[in-house]
């Protein structure tokens, strides 16, 4: 019996055994899964072991990548990506295929028992092919974790730059987090299409969330400042605090063409008085201060 | 020969680019406009841009010069409506254009030029009714 099919036959002869020891092995080296979980692993288990029963008997073990192997690494890949998306460890998800070796080889042994050289080349062959298969399920996993992490920084980087209205022409937006050129290119485009959208004549641009300020981002918001200019509005910078304010100082950065306050509402109170706008106190206001 | 129509608006001329400027046409612009300025008299100039797309290092100093010349011939200049790409360009290329006015739109720079106007008229340069 060629040794490339001793691996063939043992698949199909043993399969239900070996399904049985290769899912308590997952059961022993996993984490404790819930039972949807297991009833999950198991129908990949079976459905993965239909495959690599078809593609066993094509004859063609070393290479996965050829058509007989399209539906098992169609099931692996499955596997793998619907785990990175539920959080499971990089190990965890490798389990799936490596479990694998310990009953295909029992299996080996039982059936080639006496013949010493031809159980090593099938173990050998067996070793090599699931290696090639746990590699894929590894590479699966990692592109998928991959797809997940660029989409969260997309939203991140939509999230975090919202443009409010505080009043009529007044806008403002709050800035949260370390600014690097991307995300100001994105803070710099929303704000200047928010001004256009709602005509107004005045930014305000607060920055208690930015955790450092360095010549770049100084840099970087004194070019918003510009280009808000240039379209006609105008842009204030508010929420500096003590140490920033140092900082910018020591930098040498010249903020003196821009107005600078230390809270968004100092800022604001500039917005209204140079729109025109005065805040007073109700004369029938009963609440508050008053005794 | 292609050229920007100038309106006179009153006091004031208005030009409204929206056509592609390359270098001839941005240099007969400021031609014709200083020669419409000295000619009727006027106090204020209004440049609308809202439709320009593309502005370059040439067209950006080019409007610089157009408001330091009004400048010089008595005259304000309000560029109104600028896109925020094009201000983008204009900041990246190092043009800030410190001397210009800007506005939003043509009513909020025509509201900008007539207080810039009367306040040059209360620095007591008045000047003789023609």
């Amino acid at each position: 019996m060629p040794t490339s099919n001793a691996l063939a036959t043992i698949l199909t002869t043993k399969e239900s055994e070996i399904i049985k020891r290769w899912l308590e092995l997952q059961v022993e080296s996993g984490k404790k899964l819930s039972s949807a979980e297991q009833q999950q692993t198991e129908k990949s288990a079976r459905e993965l072991m239909a495959a690599l029963k078809t593609a066993a008997a094509g004859n063609r073990l070393g290479d996965i990548n050829s058509a007989e192997w399209d539906r098992a690494r169609d099931i692996l890949g499955e596997v793998s990506a619907s785990r990175a998306r539920a959080g499971y460890t990089p190990s965890e998800t490798a389990t799936f295929v490596f479990s694998l070796k310990q009953p295909l080889f029992t299996m080996l042994k039982e059936s080639l028992g006496n013949d010493a050289p031809a159980l090593a080349d099938a173990v050998w062959q067996t070793t090599e092919l699931l290696d090639k298969l746990g590699l894929f399920t590894m590479e699966t996993f990692q592109k998928t974790r991959e797809e997940i992490i660029g989409r969260q920084q997309q939203e991140l980087l939509e999230l975090s730059t919202p443009v409010v209205r505080l009043w009529e022409n007044v806008l403002a937006l709050p800035l949260i987090g370390t600014l690097d050129s991307a995300r100001t290119q994105v803070v710099m485009q929303n704000l200047l299409d928010a001004i256009v959208q709602t005509r107004s004549d005045f930014a305000i641009i607060d920055i208690t969330g930015v955790p450092v300020v360095d010549t770049l981002v100084a840099q970087h918001l004194l070019k918003t400042v510009a280009a808000a200019r240039l379209m006609g509005a105008d842009c204030l910078i508010s929420g500096i605090r003590p140490q920033i304010a140092q900082t910018i100082i020591h930098l040498g950065v010249d903020l003196a063409n821009v107005t600078t306050k230390a809270t968004l509402a100092d800022a604001f109170a500039v917005a209204l008085r140079r729109s025109g706008l005065v805040v007073t106190r109700a004369e029938n206001h009963h609440g508050g201060t008053a005794k | 020969m292609e050229r920007i129509p100038i309106l006179k608006m009153g006091d004031f001329q208005l030009v409204t680019i929206q056509v592609d400027m390359h270098d001839r046409l941005a240099l007969t612009l400021q031609d014709d406009l200083m020669t419409q300025i000295v000619k009727q008299h006027s106090r204020g100039v209004l440049i609308d841009i809202s439709t320009l797309e593309m502005v370059d290092s040439f067209i950006g100093r080019m409007l610089g010069s157009i408001a330091s010349m009004a400048h010089l011939l008595g005259a304000e200049t309000v560029v109104v409506g600028m896109q925020p790409s094009v201000a983008i360009t204009l900041v990246e290329l190092g043009l800030s254009m410190k001397g210009i006015r800007t506005a939003l739109d043509v009513e909020k720079g025509m509201a900008a030029l007539q207080a810039a106007v009367s306040a040059s008229r209360e620095d007591g340069d008045e000047r003789p009714q023609v």
